[in-house]
């Protein structure tokens, strides 16, 4: 019994946060949406979307970059972070899916985009490639437990259509990630001019590449901690290398952008907006310096550190566009219910959850810590048939 | 031929009397506090708003490229001839797209129902198409909300105007705005006066949208082709340096 109270610090945390979202959800469900939000007929997306949707899909998109690196690109030696970037991906969409049933007004009905077409809408399109782009990401992921179980049959045929499934997917997320921008393109006059802009789908869709491979940093560097294996940190190193030039790239657009439509000099006013538009280009530039830096990339610690503040420069990117850069312009103010933080913050904690789960029990990163003990267990060679257990 | 409602603000005398026929038209309650709401919402399709003196009245302005129609991804909004945007609400699975998409702000959302649907005025669609009139303008004591044909109404406002200037700000809401409204407002005062948006694109905002979103075609089009392309030079490499016996050349290592 008192086993099975000693929880870790984060058991805890975690178990809180459940139960916050479980009654968060019944509030959802027997109030509707004015009972657990704080949203309105002027202010009709809070944080389920410019959270949950546009940053869940964003974190991600490590799933299609570095699929397309190795099978694509075919660079053989990205290989061992291939799978850890799919299953986050694959979690990704799956929490997203999940968020939006809570955002809908009428859950039951999120298959209507399917049967119902207008192609007019942006909307409409992330509603199949959401749809579609979480088929194949369970299909990309399907070796994985494949493998965990012994079946070589079915993994033959899989061999056999990865390279197509990899290119739709690629093409899938590449529709998606910039879709997310484009269903900004509509409100020219309700988003802040340092957000507005014809490019938004190209920006959300660089930065979400180097979201996703923040993330993919990220993830790397806690699974090994928590599973006790070498950080491949050459193999890190290369990818930061490739994530500064990204960001490099990603801010000398967006600068010439807010320029070219004469928006620079807002930065200036006093405002609310302008020291997050500060906050969120310090978050991405800050790391894009460091990481120029041979001995940043090689440090397990500042590589760490500099892929959070690219995760959460990315973060404020997407909830200026969502919420602070469409406040004035809706003539309203929206401050997150409990509820909706809750839901959030809950939608978050199972994705780790999960992923841990999943890292533990399936081989996900069987490549690299193969031989060492702490992960001997948790791995079954993909060659031996499924043992039960 | 599409249809459209005339407001002249100069002619209204803010009783409300639109307001109550709105109600009674879609079986809302309508009482004392639900009047004093200035405010459009899921119980208030259209909403009589004091400046001083003056009024000026909220409604869905019907545009001509509709904002809501061209975002909804289920289809559910659509422009008919008769000039009205109308609902489905059996196709809505309440996305909220239409709210925060519209320039004018007017979609709203039963926000405390556990089954909600959008509610917005729909320029009394059914009984326009048996040929009768729209609630509002029926109910109207003054004159200052008549419904009819687009084109006679634009002529029928330019003749006020042009008969009482000193009466009359020179220019017609609705013409221009977003590409054009199906609601025509004539007003005493500059519009932004009234809480009428001003800095409204003359132009309609679908396209805006569109530019981008025709070219999915092309890039699933040009992404299978040029990613297959790479693909297969990428991994005939490696069968080329297989078939000659050697092991696949490791690329350059740049790694630093």
């Amino acid at each position: 019994m008192t086993r099975i109270l000693r929880l870790t610090f984060w058991q805890w945390v975690f178990l809180a946060l459940m139960a916050a979202a479980t009654y968060a959800t019944f509030i959802r469900v027997v109030y509707g949406l004015g009972g657990a939000t704080n949203l309105s007929d002027k202010f009709p997306w809070g944080i389920w979307i410019g959270f949950d949707v546009l940053c869940g899909v964003g974190f991600a998109a490590g799933g299609f970059t570095l699929a397309a690196t190795v099978h694509i690109f075919n660079l053989k030696r990205f290989e061992p972070i291939v799978r850890p970037a799919i299953l986050t991906a694959f979690l990704g969409y799956v929490l997203v899916v999940m968020a939006l049933l809570f955002d809908l007004g009428r859950p039951y009905r999120i298959w209507h985009p399917l049967v119902m077409w207008n192609p007019h809408s942006v909307m409409f399109e992330v509603g199949w490639c959401v749809t579609l782009y979480t088929t194949v990401l369970a299909l990309e992921f399907l070796p994985v437990v494949l493998e965990r179980f012994g079946l070589v049959r079915p993994l033959k045929w899989m061999r056999i259509s990865l390279i197509p499934l990899v290119i739709a997917g690629v093409i899938l997320s590449t529709l998606l990630q910039s879709s997310l921008g484009g269903l900004y393109l509509i409100v020219p006059r309700k988003l802040h001019p340092l957000w507005y802009s014809p490019l938004l789908p190209v920006l959300f869709f660089v930065s979400a590449i180097c979201a996703g491979l923040a993330m993919t940093i990220f993830e790397s560097w806690h699974s090994s901690k928590a599973f006790g294996r070498s950080l491949e940190i050459s193999l890190l190193a290369r990818l930061a290398r490739v994530l500064a030039v990204l960001l490099l790239f990603y801010l000398v657009m967006r600068f010439l952008d807010v320029a070219q439509r004469g928006a620079l000099k807002l930065v200036l006013e006093p405002r609310v907006e302008s020291y997050l538009f500060g906050l969120e280009i310090s978050l991405m530039l800050l790391p894009m310096l460091l990481l120029f830096r041979q001995h940043v990339r090689r440090n397990p610690w500042a590589l760490y550190a500099c892929s959070v503040m690219v995760v959460f420069g990315f973060m404020t990117h997407r909830l200026n566009v969502s919420i602070t850069g469409m406040e004035a312009g809706s003539g309203t103010q929206y401050i997150p219910k409990w509820t909706e933080v809750a839901v959030t913050l809950g939608i978050v904690a199972l994705g780790f959850a999960i992923f841990r789960f999943a890292a533990k029990y399936l081989p996900i990163f069987e490549k690299e810590g193969a031989g060492e003990a702490a992960v001997g267990q948790a791995v079954s060679p993909a060659c031996c048939p499924a043992q039960g257990d | 031929m599409a249809k459209a409602i005339l407001y002249d603000s100069v002619q209204c005398v803010g009783c409300r009397a639109c307001e109550d026929g709105c109600a009674k038209r879609w079986n809302i309650p309508y009482n004392d506090t639900i009047a004093k709401e200035e405010e459009i919402s899921a119980h208030k399709l259209t909403a009589v708003v004091t400046h001083g003196e003056r009024y000026s009245r909220r409604l869905c302005m019907h545009c001509a490229d509709p904002t809501c129609v061209s975002v909804c991804p289920v289809a559910a909004l659509q422009k008919t001839a008769l000039g009205a945007v109308i609902y489905d609400e059996d196709r809505c699975m309440g996305c909220r797209y239409c709210m925060l998409a519209c320039p004018y702000q007017v979609p709203s959302y039963e926000w405390s129902s556990r089954l909600p649907r959008v509610k917005k005025c729909d320029m009394c669609y059914e009984l326009q198409r048996s040929g009768k009139s729209t609630a509002c303008s029926e109910t109207c004591p003054t004159g200052a909300t008549v419904t009819g044909d687009r084109d006679a109404l634009i002529a029928e406002a330019r003749k006020r105007i042009a008969e009482k200037p000193g009466d009359y700000h020179p220019r017609i809401y609705g013409i221009n705005e977003v590409g054009g409204t199906s609601v025509l407002i004539l007003s005493g005062v500059p519009f932004e006066q009234l809480g009428m948006k001003t800095n409204l694109p003359l132009e309609p905002l679908p396209p805006l949208t569109w530019a981008v979103q025709s070219h999915v075609p092309d890039v699933v089009l040009l992404g299978s082709v040029l990613l297959g392309g790479i693909s297969w030079i990428t991994h005939r490499r490696d069968e080329v340096a297989a078939a000659e016996g050697h092991a696949p050349k490791p690329r350059k290592d740049a790694s630093k």
